[in-house]
């Protein structure tokens, strides 16, 4: 994973959360930075994830496997967004650091809460979030036939930074 | 069967050669061992002595090869030559997030090889 690139300019017009909309279901949703205290809340969601919407091998499909994964992404470095309907959490965005102060995206919405808008809302939340701390450079990968997610990407900011591989990578630079 | 395994040195291609070594030893399977130039983080001999101690201690016979210049090309070209019943490759490494990444060799073995490929996960 050398010589990733990324844009020349820089976005830096995200919101920061907590963020509140009203989704295309007519359904309240708030946006808010999330942490260890979600863990249950988290592990539920993952519980419930459908298998089909599934990438590159996350998230794991069973629990304890689950619980591996997300104690690796609520750890300490990490930053979290959640989305809450009521008190159920209904969707995830997370920047994991890696090598070179980059950090890498991903993005998870609950079957029956997709296409409503929410995972926009998440994602331009934890861009904010990332600027309010500092990130600079994020990444991500995406899978070639997922049109809608690479639209959305690229309406954020994100430019393809490497098509050589079975996955589109994509990055962004924030300020 | 007649299996050729693939490697260079990263943890993938460790974790197909003790899937490959487990399997070998129920069914019986004739091994061998490409070992491929697939890093600058590893050096091809290294990988290789430190396979054949594998070897040894697991009881296996097998022959250990080792190959410069292009991986994929390498391993396809080779498994046709010497007809070979099936590639093993490891399933590739784990970004940050956790996300399986097929790596270049893999790719290119999956798309070109006209052997059956096993991904070891």
């Amino acid at each position: 994973m050398t010589g990733r690139t990324y844009p020349d300019d820089i976005v830096d017009s995200f919101p920061q959360p907590p963020l509140s909309l009203t989704d295309e279901e007519g359904r309240d949703i708030r946006i808010e930075s999330g942490g260890m205290d979600d863990f249950d809340a988290l592990v539920a969601m993952y519980d419930d994830f459908d298998p089909a919407d599934r990438a590159q091998g996350i998230p794991p499909i069973k629990e304890g496997a689950i619980r591996e994964w997300l104690d690796t992404l609520l750890a300490e470095g990490s930053l979290n967004v959640v989305a809450r309907h009521d008190d159920r959490v209904v969707g995830h965005a997370i920047l994991v650091p890696g090598h070179e102060d980059a950090y890498e995206l991903a993005v998870f919405v609950l079957n029956d809460y997709q296409g409503a808008g929410i995972g926009t809302k998440l994602l331009e939340g934890l861009l904010g979030h990332g600027v309010s701390k500092g990130v600079q450079r994020v990444w991500l990968t995406v899978e070639r036939w997922n049109e809608p997610a690479i639209a959305l990407y690229e309406k954020l900011g994100f430019e393809t930074s490497n098509a050589e591989s079975f996955e589109l990578e994509m990055s962004i630079r924030l300020g | 069967m007649n299996v050729l395994l693939g490697m260079g040195g990263s943890p993938d291609g460790f974790d197909a050669l003790e899937e490959t070594l487990a399997r070998a030893r129920q069914a019986g399977d004739d091994l061998t061992v490409a070992v491929l130039d697939t890093s600058d983080d590893y050096d091809v001999d290294d990988v290789a002595a430190k396979i054949r101690d594998r070897l040894d201690e697991a009881g296996v016979e097998a022959d250990v090869h080792e190959f410069s210049g292009h991986p994929g090309s390498q391993l396809t070209q080779l498994a046709e030559r010497e007809g070979f019943d099936r590639i093993v490759i490891g399933g590739g490494q784990r970004s940050p997030m956790g996300k399986i990444e097929l790596g270049e060799v893999a790719e290119f073995v999956l798309l070109n090889a006209d052997t059956t490929v096993t991904l070891v996960r």
